[in-house]
Parts: C-alpha cells; sequence; structure tokens
C-alpha cells in the first residue's frame, strides 16, 4: 500500500493508505479531522474544501497520494493556537453567514482563497462568481456574500476590525 | 446579575452560540462520529423503476474480502414494514390504500433506488465493491412515473392491490354550495397548473450509525433526523419491534433537513437491526447520487383550478381538483401534505365564502414524495396566488385592487375558513402596503422602460399569502386521521448556581435553536446567555419529543419552555417568600431578582437556586428541593404567518435568462426573538422558492429513469443565481400561544414561487403568455420569446 | 473507485513505458474530470499513472510567433499568465471561466483537451485557433485531434506533451454555460489567425466542430451582424431536459456574436 507524507495545520503525519483513497478520506478518516465534509459525488458542492499548498481545492477529487509532500490547511487549521478565530470565520458569525454549518467549512476556505486572490477587493457580484464551486442550501448566500465582503477588508489591512453587521 | 447587559433577551440580534463550533471544524455529524469496530453497510438499489425479483444470487459477493454479511428482504421475516404516520379517507368515508413498505424490496422493485440488499463490510469501498457483486435476477415491468401516466386508463400497476395506482380519492368543502356559487357567478376562470417535483438536497447526505451493546440488549442509532423521537416511535414499535427503553436514537449536529429528515427511512431500521446481527456497530453515510434515489422528493402536484368571481371581482368560490404523486409508497408524513396542509390552505388570505377541493394521491414508480418546506403550503400558495393573476388580467383589475377587494380584513380575525382553519391574527394590508412601499412599486414602470433601453424585459410579481404552522393540536390532527400527537415538551433544569440546561424535544439542523431558546431563558428569568445551554437529538437526555418540522420549534416547543419556566418561576417564588419571610403573592419576579412588592427586600436568582439544592432554611414540608420542570404543551391551533412577497425580474430575450433583480418579502412572523436569525432564515427560503420558480427540476422520463439524478442535470442555486433579499416584519400576535410567535421557517419558501411567476408572465406580457410552468428556464422562456417572435412574423 | 496501482513516474519516457505495456492504465494530471468518473465506477483502470512530477510538461512560453502550454499547465496558470495574456487574451480570459476556482486550480489543459468532452472550453480555443498537439511521437493538427465526443487522435500509450497555439490577429470566446452542470451548453471560440478566420463551437454538438459558414460570412465581414445572419442547423446538435437542439442552434449564433465582440 502506499504511504503519503504530508503536513496538516502544521502537524506532518505518513499515513498508510490504497491508490484510490481521496484526500477528504485520508482526513476524515487516518486524521480524524471530520471538519471537511463531503456533500457531493460530481466535485460540485465543495463542502470539502481545503487547502494546498496554499490554493483552494477539493479535497473530494484529489488521490490523498497526489497531496504526498503537500502543507494541507482545513478548517481546524485556520484559528490561532489561543483559539483567536481567522478574520473569515469571524466575519461568518458576526454576519450570520452559516445556519446548518455543513457547507461553512468548504465556503470559509473557498472565501479565504478568493479574497487572497483579490487584493485590489471584490464587488458583490464578483463575490458570487468567485463561490461559483460552493453550494449552501439555507442562506441564499445573502449573509455569506455579506460576511466576505466585510472579512476581506480586515484581510487586506484596510480596517483594523470587523465592521459590525448591526442588529 | 439582575441587569442582564447586554441585552440578549427576546428581541435581541444576538450571534448564535452554535456557531464557533462550526466556524472551527468541530460540529459533530453524523458521518463525523465513528465507533469502536464498526463495520460499513453498503446498500444495492435497483436500477429499474418496476421488476419482479426472482432471485438474489449473494455467493460470489460474500466471497469478496472485507465482507461481514449480505443481507436481503428475505433476511427480515419478522420486520414490519415502514409505516406511513397518517390515515386518511376516501370520500366514501374508506380508508386510504396503504400497501406494505418493505425494508428491503422482497418480490419486487417499485423505484429506481428501491433498496434490495445490504452488504456489511470492514471498509465503505469493500461493501461497494461487494454490492456490485450481487446478481439479482429482475424481470422489468412497465412503469409510470407521472400521475398523469399512472391514473390512464389500463395504467400498470406500482401495487397489484391498489386499483387505478389511487392511494386515496379525499375531499374537502361542500360540494353543493360550491356548484350553485359557480352557476351564479358573473365570471369564472379556469387555470390549469403543475407544481413542480423537486429534491430537498441538504448539504448533508443522510447518514446513520447502528450500535448493540449485547450485554444490555440496548440499540443506539446515531442518524441525520429532524426528530429522534418520532424515528425511536416508528422504528422501535413498527418495524423493529424493539421497546423504547432498549432503543436510543441521537439526531447529533444534522446539516439542514428542509423536511427530508423527518421521516423513517429504511436504511435506520437496515444499520440497526444489521448491528444487532452482526454484534458490530454498522455505519452507512448516503453518497449524493444516492440521495438523489433515496430522500423523499417534494412537490408533483398537478391541478385544475376554476375560480369564480361576481362582477366587482369579489371571489364567490373555488375548485380545486389535485392529483399528487406519492411515489413508490407512502413516505411518513405524505399523505398529510397535499390534504390537511395543502387544501385547508386554498382560502389563502381571501374571504372566498365557498372551496371545493378533491385531491387523489396516486403512486407512481419513482421515489416517495414527503413534505420538503413549505409542504403543501407552497403548492396552494402557488396554485392561488397564480390563480389571482390571472383573474386579475381577465377581469382587468389591478392585481393589487383585486387583492385588497379581497382580503380578509385586519378586523375580522378570528377568521374562520370553509375549508376548516380558523386563523387567529394577520394583517394582509399593512404587510402588502409596506411591501409595495419597500419594493418601490409605483415606479416600476420607470424601470421596466429603462431596462427596455437595456432590451431587457423587465417584470414586477407579487404574491400575498398565509399559511399554517406550529403544528399542531394533537385532538385536531389526530381526528384528521394523525397517527401521533403534536405537541412539544421541554424541561428547564436549574442547576445549584443559577445556570440552566434546556432539555428540548423540537431538534436544530440550522434554525439557530442553541441561541433563540437560551433568549427565551434568558428573557424570562434573566440569566446570561452564556450561562444558558440548549440539548437537543438524544433520545436519552430528552424526555420525549416530536421533533423540528412546519415552523413548530417555537410556537409548541417555546411554549413548552415557557410553561416549564412558569413552573420554576412559581416554585423559586415560594421560596423567595419562605427566604423573605413574606407570602407568596406578595413575591415579584422579574429577571432574576424575586422581591417583596412595594418594599426593597429582595433576593437574586443565584441564591433562591442554590436554596432550591442546598435546602437547610427551606420550606421542606412543603415543596420538593431541587428546580427542574418539564411541561408537555399541546398548542390549541395552527399558528397563521402570512405576509407579501414581491419579485422583480429581468429576461434577457437572446438566451431566455432570467435574473432576479430585486426581492423584498414583508412577513409576519408573530413575535420575533433573534431578529438577525427570523431574516436568515427567510433569506434562505425565499432563495429555495425562487430555486423552485426559476432553476429545480426533478425530471423522469417515461420508464421511470430518474434523468436529473445528479448537480449535473439538477440545478442547485449557487449564489451568482441569487439577489440579495430584503426582509422586513410587521408583527400582528399569534392569540393562543404565550410567546405570540408564529413561525418564520417556511414563509420564504411558501410566499416566493408565485411571486417569481407572477414577475416572468408581467415580463413576457406583451407574448400573450398566461402561464409558465415552474422551473421558467431560460430554454422554456427563450421558446416562448421565439414562438412570439414567430407569430408576429407571420 | 475501484483500486488501481499508482505510479509516478518522473520523465515523459518512464510514463509511456508503463502506459504503453499496459492498455487499462490511464494518465492522471489534475483529476478534475478522471476522479470523478471513477468515483462512479465508470471505469476500471488498473494502473494510475500520476504526470504532475514531469518536468518536460510543464511551462508555458512563447516563441516566436507561437504560444507554447504544457500539457501540465493549470487552467488557474493559464488565466493568470502575463504570456498568455499578452499573447492570446481569450485564451487566458476562457481558462479563468473553465469550472470553478478549485477545477482551475487542478485541472490542465492537457488533461481538458486530451479527454475531448464535447462540454469543455478548451478543445474549442485549440480548434479556432488551428493548434498543433505535441505529443511524444508526434506532431497532431487540431483538425485531426479531435475526432468527436470523448475520441481525440491520441493512440493508446501517446502522452500529449505541450499545444502550441499560433498567435491570432484577433480571437475571441463566448458561451452559455449549462445551468446544472455548468459545462459549456454552447460556445464559440472565434480566431483569426493570418488572415484567416477559424470558428469552433462546443458544447452544442456531440464533440466541438468548425462552422464553416460564419468563417466564410467572417472573412467577408468581420462583425456579429456577419455571424448574426447565419442560422445554424439544429440538426446532430444535443438536446435534453437543459434544452432542445432548436434551443442550442439558436445559441450558437448568439454566442459566435458575443465571441465577435469580445474579439473586437
Amino acid at each position: 500500500m502506499p504511504q503519503v507524507t504530508l503536513t496538516v495545520n502544521g502537524k506532518t503525519s505518513t499515513v498508510e493508505v490504497e491508490g484510490r483513497t481521496l484526500l477528504v478520506e485520508l482526513l476524515r478518516e487516518k486524521l480524524r479531522l471530520t471538519g471537511t465534509h463531503v456533500g457531493c459525488d460530481t466535485s460540485q458542492c465543495g463542502a470539502c474544501v481545503v487547502h494546498v499548498d496554499g490554493e483552494s481545492v477539493k479535497a473530494c477529487t484529489v488521490l490523498a497520494v497526489q497531496a504526498d509532500g503537500t502543507q494541507v490547511t482545513t478548517i481546524e487549521g485556520l484559528a490561532k493556537a489561543d483559539g483567536t478565530l481567522h478574520p473569515m470565520q469571524e466575519a461568518f458569525r458576526e454576519y450570520h453567514a452559516l445556519q446548518c454549518g455543513f457547507c461553512t467549512p468548504g465556503m470559509v476556505m473557498s472565501a479565504i482563497d478568493l479574497v487572497q486572490k483579490h487584493p485590489a477587493g471584490l464587488s458583490e457580484k464578483e463575490i458570487r462568481e468567485g463561490l461559483e464551486g460552493n453550494l449552501c442550501r439555507c442562506t441564499g448566500y445573502h449573509n455569506i456574500v455579506k460576511a466576505i465582503a466585510a472579512a476581506q477588508e480586515v484581510m487586506h489591512g484596510r480596517v483594523q476590525t470587523l465592521a459590525l453587521a448591526g442588529d | 446579575m439582575n441587569v442582564v447587559t447586554p441585552f440578549e433577551g427576546i428581541g435581541a440580534s444576538v450571534r448564535r452560540k452554535e456557531d464557533l463550533r462550526f466556524l472551527s471544524g468541530r460540529g459533530q455529524y453524523t458521518d463525523d462520529i465513528n465507533r469502536p469496530g464498526q463495520a460499513y453497510a453498503s446498500i444495492l438499489r435497483s436500477p429499474h423503476a418496476h421488476a419482479t425479483i426472482g432471485g438474489i444470487d449473494i455467493a460470489a459477493a460474500r466471497a469478496m474480502p472485507g465482507v461481514v454479511a449480505i443481507f436481503t428482504g428475505a433476511d427480515m421475516p419478522d420486520l414490519g414494514g415502514i409505516p406511513c404516520g397518517w390515515q386518511i379517507h376516501n370520500k366514501d368515508g374508506s380508508p386510504m390504500a396503504e400497501p406494505m413498505h418493505p425494508v428491503l424490496a422482497v418480490d419486487k422493485a417499485r423505484f429506481v433506488g428501491d433498496a434490495v440488499a445490504v452488504v456489511i463490510a470492514e471498509t465503505k469501498a469493500q461493501a461497494r465493491d461487494a454490492a456490485e457483486a450481487i446478481e439479482v435476477d429482475y424481470a422489468v415491468l412497465p412503469a409510470v412515473s407521472t400521475v398523469t401516466a399512472a391514473t390512464a386508463p389500463g395504467a400498470p400497476l406500482v401495487h397489484d392491490a391498489v386499483a387505478g395506482n389511487i392511494c386515496y380519492d379525499w375531499h374537502i368543502g361542500d360540494k353543493a354550495i360550491n356548484e350553485a356559487a359557480f352557476a351564479g357567478a358573473a365570471k369564472v376562470v379556469e387555470f390549469d397548473l403543475v407544481n413542480n417535483r423537486l429534491i430537498p438536497n441538504a448539504m448533508e447526505p443522510r447518514a446513520a450509525i447502528g450500535d448493540f451493546d449485547r450485554t444490555t440488549d440496548e440499540y443506539t442509532l446515531y442518524t441525520t433526523s429532524q426528530n429522534p423521537h418520532v424515528i425511536r416511535l416508528l422504528m422501535g414499535a413498527f418495524v423493529l419491534h424493539l421497546p423504547e427503553h432498549k432503543l436510543r436514537v441521537v439526531a447529533p449536529d444534522v446539516g439542514g433537513g428542509f423536511g427530508s429528515k423527518i421521516f423513517h427511512y429504511a436504511e435506520e431500521a437496515i444499520v440497526t437491526w444489521a448491528a444487532g446481527r452482526v454484534c458490530r456497530p454498522v455505519k452507512w453515510t448516503c453518497e449524493r447520487t444516492e440521495s438523489f434515489m433515496s430522500d423523499a422528493h417534494g412537490r408533483d402536484h398537478v391541478s385544475k383550478a376554476r375560480l369564480a368571481l361576481d362582477a366587482n371581482g369579489k371571489f364567490l368560490a373555488l375548485h380545486v381538483q389535485t392529483l399528487a404523486n406519492m411515489g413508490a409508497y407512502l413516505s411518513t408524513f405524505a399523505t398529510s401534505v397535499p390534504t390537511y396542509l395543502y387544501a385547508t390552505l386554498l382560502a389563502g388570505v381571501y374571504t372566498t365564502p365557498s372551496i371545493y377541493a378533491e385531491v387523489k394521491a396516486v403512486f407512481t414508480n419513482t421515489v416517495p414524495v414527503d413534505a420538503y418546506r413549505g409542504a403543501g403550503r407552497p403548492e396552494a400558495t402557488f396554485l392561488l396566488e397564480r390563480l389571482v393573476d390571472v383573474a386579475a388580467r381577465e377581469t382587468g383589475i389591478d392585481r393589487i385592487e383585486i387583492r385588497r377587494r379581497n382580503f380578509i380584513p385586519s378586523d375580522a380575525f378570528p377568521y374562520q375558513t370553509p375549508v376548516a382553519l380558523q386563523y387567529d391574527s394577520g394583517d394582509y394590508q399593512t404587510t402588502l402596503d409596506a411591501a409595495l412601499e419597500t419594493a418601490g412599486w409605483a415606479s416600476f414602470e420607470e424601470r421596466r422602460a429603462e431596462a427596455a433601453t437595456r432590451g431587457r424585459l423587465r417584470g414586477i410579481g407579487i404574491s400575498t399569502y398565509v399559511e399554517a404552522c406550529g403544528i399542531a393540536p394533537s385532538a385536531v390532527v389526530g381526528a384528521l386521521g394523525a397517527r401521533a400527537g403534536l405537541y412539544e415538551v421541554g424541561t428547564i433544569r436549574v442547576h445549584p448556581t443559577g445556570s440552566v440546561t434546556v432539555l428540548t424535544g423540537t431538534h436544530s439542523h440550522g434554525q439557530g435553536h442553541e441561541t433563540t431558546l437560551a433568549q427565551l431563558v434568558t428573557d424570562r428569568l434573566g440569566v446570561p446567555l452564556a450561562q444558558v445551554d440548549v440539548v437537543h437529538g438524544d433520545t436519552a437526555k430528552i424526555p420525549f419529543g416530536m421533533g423540528t418540522y412546519g415552523s413548530r420549534s417555537l410556537a409548541v416547543g417555546g411554549s413548552a419552555m415557557v410553561k416549564a419556566m412558569d413552573k420554576i418561576v412559581a416554585k423559586a417564588r415560594r421560596i423567595a417568600a419562605h427566604l423573605m419571610e413574606a407570602s407568596v403573592e406578595d413575591v415579584e419576579f422579574d429577571r432574576g431578582t424575586f422581591r417583596v412588592a412595594g418594599t426593597d427586600k429582595t433576593k437574586s436568582w443565584g441564591e433562591i437556586c442554590l436554596t432550591a439544592y442546598v435546602p437547610h432554611n427551606y420550606p421542606i414540608e412543603e415543596i420538593e428541593p431541587g428546580l427542574d420542570e418539564t411541561a408537555f404543551y399541546d398548542p390549541k391551533n395552527f399558528t397563521y404567518p402570512g405576509g407579501a412577497h414581491i419579485c422583480e425580474v429581468e429576461i434577457e430575450p437572446e438566451t431566455g435568462i432570467t435574473t432576479v433583480v430585486n426581492f423584498t418579502a414583508v412577513d409576519d412572523v408573530g413575535r420575533v426573538i433573534n431578529p438577525m436569525i427570523v431574516e436568515g432564515q427567510v433569506q434562505g427560503g425565499v432563495c429555495q422558492g425562487i430555486g423552485q420558480a426559476l432553476l429545480e427540476a426533478c425530471v423522469y422520463d417515461a420508464e421511470g429513469q430518474l434523468v436529473s439524478g445528479s448537480y449535473m442535470d439538477y440545478q442547485m442555486p449557487r449564489a451568482n443565481d441569487l439577489p440579495m433579499v430584503s426582509v422586513a416584519t410587521h408583527v400582528t400576535l399569534c392569540t393562543h400561544n404565550p410567546l405570540g410567535v408564529k413561525g418564520c421557517g417556511e414563509v420564504g419558501a411558501i410566499g416566493s414561487p408565485p411571486a417569481v411567476i407572477n414577475a416572468v408572465v408581467d415580463a413576457l406580457k406583451d407574448y400573450g403568455v398566461r402561464h409558465i410552468e415552474m422551473p421558467a428556464t431560460a430554454a422554456k422562456i427563450w421558446g416562448i420569446i421565439n414562438a412570439g417572435h414567430r407569430l408576429a412574423a407571420e | 473507485m475501484y483500486d488501481f496501482e499508482y505510479h509516478k513516474p518522473g520523465s515523459i519516457a518512464d510514463a509511456v513505458k508503463i502506459l504503453s505495456a499496459d492498455p487499462d492504465a490511464r494518465p492522471i494530471s489534475g483529476g478534475q474530470t478522471l476522479l470523478p468518473a471513477l468515483k462512479h465506477r465508470l471505469n476500471k483502470p488498473t494502473s494510475v499513472v500520476d504526470l504532475s512530477g514531469i518536468a518536460e510538461l510543464k511551462g508555458i512560453r512563447k516563441e516566436g510567433n507561437k504560444l507554447i502550454i504544457g500539457a501540465l499547465a493549470k487552467h488557474h496558470e493559464v488565466a493568470e499568465s502575463d504570456v498568455v495574456k499578452g499573447a492570446i487574451p481569450a485564451l487566458a480570459m476562457m481558462a479563468g471561466t473553465i469550472g470553478d476556482t478549485q477545477v482551475r486550480n487542478r485541472g490542465t489543459i492537457g488533461g481538458s483537451v486530451s479527454n475531448n468532452d464535447p462540454a469543455a472550453d478548451y478543445p474549442s480555443a485549440v480548434m479556432a485557433l488551428d493548434a498543433t498537439v505535441v505529443t511524444d511521437k508526434r506532431r497532431i493538427a487540431a483538425d485531426d485531434f479531435f475526432q468527436g465526443m470523448f475520441t481525440t487522435a491520441l493512440e493508446p500509450g501517446e502522452l500529449l506533451v505541450a499545444i502550441e497555439f499560433p498567435i491570432p490577429e484577433k480571437a475571441g470566446y463566448a458561451k452559455m454555460r449549462n445551468p446544472a452542470s455548468r459545462y459549456v451548453m454552447a460556445g464559440a471560440f472565434i480566431a483569426k489567425t493570418g488572415g484567416k478566420v477559424r470558428v469552433a463551437i462546443n458544447g452544442a454538438g456531440p464533440g466541438v466542430f468548425r462552422q464553416t459558414e460564419m468563417e466564410t460570412a467572417l472573412a467577408a465581414n468581420w462583425s456579429a451582424d456577419a455571424v448574426a445572419g447565419v442560422k445554424q442547423s439544429a440538426e446532430d446538435l444535443n438536446s435534453d431536459i437543459h434544452g432542445s437542439a432548436e434551443y442550442r442552434a439558436h445559441l450558437v449564433t448568439v454566442m459566435a456574436k458575443r465571441a465577435i465582440a469580445a474579439a473586437g
């Protein structure tokens, strides 16, 4: 059986897998990092999005063996050690951008990649287009779009603290 | 702690308590749970819509690597069928046809996806590998996939014993009065329409883990359910014949339900039963493509409607005939959806004096159909609100004006409709006025003209609706055929230091109950939100409960909590009276402080709680120690949220693509506990409604194959398909529950589809369009526009 | 997914050796098409040969009047490449609209072109730009390479190495996505290279094809009006629950007009 060595959220592991084992299966079943979810089998819903070497990918559409030697970040690895949330996580909470929470990890990971790739800032339309690969059935995306718009200001250092959503 | 700061009680948009774990990947969904030594189940499903099963050869599969066991229907002779929870009666008083729904198909497969065998293996992949190696001897039979095909003369029978595929032929209302009203009408508008079949698609696929402890004979089922106690009841009593005390059902974090996780599914019984057989935990996780063919679908009505009007546009009578698709078997609440959750809503917000509705429920070779967000009420609202627009057009009366003329006036409540319901409160004129104002209805023609300069067809549509939720009074639904009571249960467990644990029989799978239910406690008892935890979803922890659906959690579950808190306060006042040496009648309680009226003698919440558990100075002869109360609350009536939704669309004629450019919802959901959460619920519901109206279609071909069988063909609404949704509330209180709440979970999905289609029809008004069936896809709209061009050319 | 042996060769020669020896071995690069198919058990390779470690398949460069894109170039790289943006902006734009961000971060041009999904984007660019497909054995003209749905001139064991795009004077691409799958429902890539016009249509038919009537019309008059006058026949076009062949035929003209507008 092939062996895979990869660094997930800063911790390096070597794991035995089958050729057919998917990255998401390695994360969920071997490393018990169950924050990364599986919502479909056609690579469309994005619940499984993680970062591999800094870029968002669908962990259900990557073989574990293909991730050998990579740096992987999952939702569990976003907050600081003291529990301080990433600005995107904080914005999702402040703007009520999650309901059932199932799409949330993938949505947050995609949103972070999206914002990082657009330092000049994203319009509402660009945020919506940038979420092409993530499905949410609860929120209608309204508050997700607002959360990402607010988080990008913090992530790009244009504001120090997240704009509050109001009541 | 007398004053709660910041304000966290009723009416505060406090941020959700549950978010931290979801945002940090620490939710515990069923598939996240792993039991020691667990094996994995894979279910072999029928590829045929209708086939007899001659034999099942498991020999090759049994020899595959990792296989622990393989079971077929023949291995389960003692199990009961999957039960239906609501018995409907025919027009002649006879009961509906209720064919056996075996856990695994025995002699016949009746839809694509029907479970035929289960493989238990060491890994998920091995289970699937072996399932593929099972040989089933199918003899394919002719199939029916639509109500129209199933009710045609000579149609193949889904169940041999069910003549004409009719499950029931039911009616409501007075036919003779109705016919007389039509006979005297100045104008009759006739209209046929379809309510499109949908696939719920909660983002978390279903999953179930069965566990068995042979030392105690106890079974545990972890499942993606909206109502674990109901599953325990249905599965324990009817299918597996297990007593409740030996069966625990846990519904942990659940990733959305929208109705589809109410029902008892065969897979739950399979893993629980199999765990006992193999004496190991057995885990099954549905793949999305498998969900498409095994989760209950929604809607799927074909209707004919007639509306009688007088010369002034007042509605005199409504007659509706509906064929409702049940699928191949009766799912848990399937039979109630097109009857008591549909036809009883056909009065809408109008004073129509006579309504007669006839509903035939029809078996087809398709996945069972059951409640999906709104369940029956979206179908009623769509029919009525499209019909009203058509009537406006055909009478020449403005579509706002015709609604105003027929509204139930705000001073007419309680209002008895001709279809059984009594609305307790509402104010339809005001919600309409507010929506018109917010949406800029008056200036719409300017926007239409501006859009035309860009080559776009712009349209606006409205829907004014009422729904019935907060289900339901047990005696009423019992008389109508429900096989369960629909009360709710709440326990308020006050701890010695004054913090509180709430045990609720409702279940949160996105609704934010851990926050809103805690806010009720904060508001009533004055305990800071951080010191209130809400526990749900485990039959071993919660006394009892009927779960979450039909927007019932606050109206029924919240009311149970209020009753329990009343008991807590009553007892606490007696303790306080004892400590302050006053009479109980003189002790007032307001958010954390007990005071002897008219004096400065007070005791804090914390002091009373501690005394209850450390009863050194205590009226021990009169009351027991402790502060822990449970209440069952059975509602007196349904609740009746209502409101007005306005949709504005633009159509690109060249492609037929419709874009929703504005959406305004003004809803009366009763008292609002957390405005942020209410807005989120309405936004999400509206977007599901937009999905139904423009995007989503569950399509079967004539042979019963599911054509829209994955996200490659079923269009889920994406972020760039949807607009921002303007949400506002106008409150009239529910008059019969202690919180005055009505419910907000379904209003969005109920009110929005007709607003969208009314807008699309309005945009196409120059093309001679009377109606467009949902979903109004780009291809469909281009077809209409293209045909229009041809008409013009000819 | 059925299990398979996994190989990660370091050179084209090593990859070809494995692929030639075993007719049931499949190459994988980004895997964005192959893995979903494998997950649905639509095919059962004995071996999967991961090409991602082969340096010879990488790189984007301009050589004279040609843009050469290595098979392993990811859609995101092509979309963001200054070389591509400078040489053939329409190609960079197209790459930026394939699938979604996560697909673009993994999927490669070599995988897309050698798979030849009728609803994929790249084949229309390769066809319209009259690109040359370079394999480990030979050079294949676009017109000879695409041979209908999921079929190409590649022989078993033959590996796509790079694609050479002549740099056009003008090029534009427009598509309408299938509302559910978001693959292409109808798309048109139009290019004028060395004075010759080529129009390639994807999504609408069973494979990418050239719309020669539009080519003729555009050669005479490079304008949206010229293609508007050409009516695409619905015959042989796809028809499904998302749209009739007639609708797709109409969209072909609409997308061709938009492609011209985009090309300028």
